[in-house]
């Protein structure tokens, strides 16, 4: 299989504190691979990193096998590499339909128009409907983001980020904050997205982990611990120590 | 398609709109004071641009009227009369000076911008006193004499060419922001507006937006400068001055930021308030105008627009109630 994302000794460094260090990983094409770790592994830091929020460090970061470490947030999203936030960063003002239209302008660069409306562009119009129909959100397309129910939210987060396209989606804990039957559904929703899209996520609840991930990887104190399939993780002694007995007993 | 922004005019648009045709024939002998209003409006549309939309405070904005108005008014000294080419020129010129500019403001935070701008425009100002020679420096730029308008209309002194002139450039600014805030960069704008820190994780770049809005509303500021050299057929100092910016300022907050109309209403507003306060006390009708800002600021959120629609939406409510 091809690699769709790799890192190369990426590290992080917040004065004294190394929040990432030397992570070397590569995400292969097509790939449903979970993040997991405990509190402060260091797994929001990492996607931070991949996407350009923060600089690292060291080390390199490749979409493809392009070296994207250097560029700008908005650079790597063009190049193919889209994230969702843990915490909701939406539009609150922006109606449901709008701010999908408004990725979808982005994307396929009508963003620059400015001598007609928003209701002209019948392309990233039709694309932003067909998407929030895929997410179940076909009735709230008039709907302020602000008045949104939290769950619709969490689902609109994700429409924002496949309305760029991606070749590369990086989910961070997308089922934050939602009641299990809904988390449930929602991951549902992201196993269905086409098999040529690269899905990293972080998440906590091992049953969805083990549901859905095809491959693992194990975050402690900003390093890898170890990586591997369900399987291998389920039985591997120093992720029961470390983390999945600690969850068990806590 | 429902829910998007579309070009159709509302009601209180078109009545709004018919207002200054009404003052045209209602009130021949105030023209002067309502070519004025138009061209502050006209400025406060542009500032409203930058500041309603893409949320970049700037208490300099007078720096790209003023550039506006020196070149309008220093092409028409030299013998170039043509009021629209200009008005055109001036606006190239005042646009290249926000593009220029921009790259210094985007990347601040508020209290940059705000200390950037204002440097920007002390700058000019000390510029435009120096170069007296060309500039007229404290005794202002005399001797604009300008052509007619389409090679037909004088700009007379009763007025009518110089205002029925501004209320048709107002209009077509106007048309122009009003289509952008409602396009795709439109949309992008308030995205910004509403949640900046998501435009670059859909592919967006938030400073190649900031530049251009920057720079269109340089442009319209550009114009505004030029339409007041060309109907007073003069250039003051003052208006590179802070006093020009700041009651810019005051002008769009009394009128409500984010709506286009707000500029216009608040120029309207403290124009004929600043006309009539100092008619009754010529020394001391600033205070009430102060007064007035401080009411509406800390009362009427949005400003007058705010208020406005306020009223309309507690009327609509109330008469829903009513027709139960």
């Amino acid at each position: 299989m091809a690699i769709a994302l790799r890192t190369v000794g990426l590290g992080k460094s917040f004065g004294a504190f190394k929040a990432n260090s030397d992570i070397s990983l590569g995400f292969e094409s097509g790939a449903r691979h979970a993040l997991i770790g405990p509190n402060g592994a260091g797994k929001t830091t990492f996607i931070n990193l991949l996407t350009g929020v923060l600089t690292p460090t060291t080390g390199e970061v490749y979409l493809g096998e392009e070296k994207v470490t250097g560029l700008p947030q908005h650079a790597r999203v063009k190049r193919g590499m889209t994230r969702t936030f843990q915490i909701n960063t939406l539009f609150p003002g922006l109606t449901v339909l709008e701010s999908v239209v408004l990725a979808c302008c982005e994307r396929s660069g009508r963003s620059g128009v400015w001598w007609r409306t928003v209701a002209a562009e019948r392309a990233p119009i039709d694309e932003a409907r067909e998407i929030l129909a895929r997410l179940r959100l076909e009735n709230d397309l008039d709907v302020p983001t602000r008045n949104l129910p939290y769950g619709k939210q969490r689902l609109l987060e994700i429409a924002l980020a496949l309305a760029t396209r991606p070749a590369v989606l990086l989910l961070d804990e997308p089922a934050a904050g939602i009641p299990s039957a809904e988390s449930a559904e929602l991951f549902h929703v992201i196993a269905q997205l086409p098999r040529d899209v690269t899905i990293v996520f972080i998440e906590h609840d091992m049953n969805l982990v083990f549901r859905f991930a095809e491959k693992i990887t194990v975050l402690v104190g900003g390093a890898v611990l170890v990586e591997g399939t369900p399987e291998e993780i389920a039985n591997d002694r120093r992720v029961r120590e470390v983390y999945l007995g600690e969850a068990t007993h806590g | 398609m429902s829910g998007l922004p579309t070009l159709r005019w509302g009601r209180y648009e078109i009545v709004f709109w018919l207002l200054p045709f009404a003052a045209f024939f209602l009130f021949p002998g105030y023209l002067t004071l309502g070519s004025q209003i138009l061209i502050a409006g006209l400025f406060a549309l542009s500032l409203d641009l930058i500041l309603g939309y893409a949320r970049i405070i700037s208490l300099g904005h007078a720096a790209f009227f003023g550039l506006g108005a020196y070149a309008a008014g220093l092409l028409a000294k030299h013998g170039w009369g043509e009021p629209l080419s200009g008005l055109a020129l001036a606006a190239i010129i005042a646009a290249l000076a926000g593009w220029i500019t921009s790259f210094l403001i985007v990347r601040g935070q508020d209290l940059t911008r705000l200390m950037v701008t204002l440097g920007i425009g002390l700058m000019l100002y000390e510029a435009a006193n120096q170069a007296s020679s060309i500039t007229g420096g404290v005794d202002g730029l005399s001797g604009v004499e300008m052509g007619k308008l389409f090679g037909i209309f004088a700009f007379g002194l009763d007025g009518k060419t110089a205002y029925l002139y501004s209320l048709a450039v107002l209009f077509a600014v106007f048309y122009m922001s009003r289509t952008l805030v409602r396009s795709p960069f439109g949309l992008s704008l308030r995205g910004i507006r509403e949640g900046e820190r998501r435009m670059p994780a859909i592919g967006a770049s938030v400073q190649r937006k900031l530049v251009a809005v920057y720079t269109v509303g340089a442009g319209i500021a550009g114009v505004a400068g030029a339409l007041l050299a060309q109907t007073t057929q003069f250039v003051g100092i003052d208006v590179f001055g802070f006093q020009c910016s700041a009651e810019l300022m005051i002008m769009l907050v009394l009128g409500g930021t984010g709506y286009l109309y707000g500029g216009l209403l608040g120029a309207a507003v403290f124009m004929l308030l600043q006309d009539y306060l100092a008619n009754l006390n010529p020394v001391y009708w600033q205070f009430w105008l102060g007064l007035l800002l401080v009411i509406i600021v800390l009362f009427a959120r949005g400003g007058l627009m705010g208020g406005l629609i306020a009223v309309q939406r507690r009327l609509r409510w109330s008469r829903r109630w009513l027709s139960r």
